[in-house]
């Protein structure tokens, strides 16, 4: 039921990025919601579904773009454990980790895919892209990274109801 | 006695009446009557609507609502109306440039999304290996080139712009006869390479393919060349490019299905071996 509500939303997240989203770049960069969402959701308590919505939005990713197959999905998974590692270490202040994860997250995602397309014999010169596409898409990854967060908070109270004790 | 006395007086009173004579008295009397008949209607005319509003505010309300539902309903038949019509004009000026450029065949296709990563200019078309597009084939619009397609599935296919970094392009510039190569930028933009030091390119120069490489037929409008940079040390001289194409704007691409991308890679020689 959890991993089918996961399919649903980034089916529904991969559609939104790719037709709205991309079409309203600041420069060159663009929010990416699919990182955002699942940065939120790993940071949810009691939420134990974190590793599939990584490999179900990272797939859906991959689909989307035209980046070699998996790589948002290594990518997204290493957002994931930085988002569990810091829900251990920064527990107190959801928010803050939030927008670390974000931050982090949004670094991984551009720098594998940097890094992908260097490989691929493609020149990318560091500078600009540092300029036109990493810096505008972390701004607009944080700015939206609170408001995500809070929606993903009622979705694991919806999906994962706290137990009363008798 | 009496009647005879109340006959007499009516008969006198309709005799000055019918003779003007009463005009005078009838008024100051009349006037009066009128004023307090008109204050009393008016008083009357608002308490009855006192009484009775609610009934009309509630019909104004339901017809208040109604109108503003056709109001909407009809400025959405507007909009759509709007879009038909730019979308038809689009049609009509692609079916404009395939009549006059009658030695290809094409099909159209709607831009329906765009590649996820900011690192990546490529956009997906609805139609796919169904509607005979293969890997490889162009894509223009009518103001010139957009890209060739990347990849293909059964409804859809991937297209890659022309100013993707990983684009390379064998390009002539239609004044001078120059060739040069022109490559995609991180940036979205388009720039000239490999320009010999000796040719002479001008800012406004038409930019198109070439047809070297086999990628791309020959004579497709690319763009104009903006600004040239030439620096005595380098090898070659580069030039940034205006493209014809809006890329930011793509809704409804051509793809030349009857020409096939050459796979020349077999006749370069490897340098590698001895």
């Amino acid at each position: 039921m959890i991993n089918l509500v996961g399919l649903i939303l980034f089916g529904v997240l991969a559609i939104l990025q790719s037709t709205i989203v991309s079409r309203m770049p600041l420069l060159n960069g663009s929010a990416d919601l699919i990182l955002l969402f699942i940065v939120a959701w790993a940071l949810q308590e009691r939420v134990e579904s974190a590793w599939q919505w990584c490999l179900i939005g990272g797939i859906f990713a991959s689909l989307y773009s035209a980046l070699p197959f998996g790589t948002y999905l290594v990518a997204y998974v290493i957002a994931t454990g930085v988002a569990r590692l810091l829900k251990r270490r920064v527990w107190k202040a959801p928010f803050l980790a939030m927008l670390a994860a974000t931050f982090i997250g949004t670094l991984v995602v551009h720098v594998i895919a940097w890094f992908t397309r260097t490989v691929m014999g493609v020149d990318m010169p560091l500078m600009t892209i540092l300029n036109v596409i990493l810096l505008p898409g972390l701004l607009l990854n944080l700015l939206l990274a609170i408001p995500v967060f809070s929606l993903m908070r009622d979705m694991a109270g919806w999906l994962y109801p706290e137990e009363l004790e008798a | 006695m009496q009647f005879i006395v109340i006959f007499l007086v009516s008969l006198g009173i309709i005799g000055l009446a019918l003779g003007g004579y009463l005009t005078p008295i009838s008024r100051i009397v009349v006037n009066p009557i009128v004023s307090a008949q008109t204050w009393l209607a008016q008083r009357y005319q608002a308490v009855q609507s006192l009484i009775t509003q609610p009934e009309d505010v509630t019909t104004l309300r339901q017809k208040n609502m109604q109108l503003e539902a056709e109001n909407s309903r009809l400025q959405v038949q507007i909009i759509e109306l709007q879009q038909q019509v730019r979308e038809a004009q689009l049609l009509s000026t692609l079916v404009d440039y395939e009549r006059r450029n009658v030695e290809n065949q094409y099909i159209a296709a709607s831009v329906i999304a765009r590649d996820i990563s900011p690192f990546m200019h490529y956009v997906i078309i609805d139609r796919g290996s169904d509607d005979g597009l293969r890997k490889g084939m162009p894509v223009i619009t009518h103001q010139g080139l957009v890209g060739s397609i990347a990849a293909v599935t059964a409804g859809a296919a991937r297209v890659q712009l022309i100013n993707d970094p990983g684009s390379s392009i064998n390009v002539i510039l239609q004044q001078s006869g120059v060739e040069a190569v022109l490559n995609g930028q991180v940036t979205g933009e388009i720039a000239l390479d490999m320009i010999s030091q000796n040719a002479t390119v001008q800012p406004g120069d038409l930019v198109m393919t070439s047809g070297l490489g086999g990628n791309y037929p020959a004579n497709i409008v690319i763009g104009q060349v903006v600004t040239v940079r030439s620096e005595a040390y380098a090898l070659f001289q580069s030039a940034s490019i205006q493209p014809a194409v809006d890329f930011s704007q793509l809704e409804i691409v051509l793809i030349i299905t009857n020409f096939q991308a050459e796979n020349i890679s077999p006749l370069i020689p490897d340098t590698g071996n001895p």
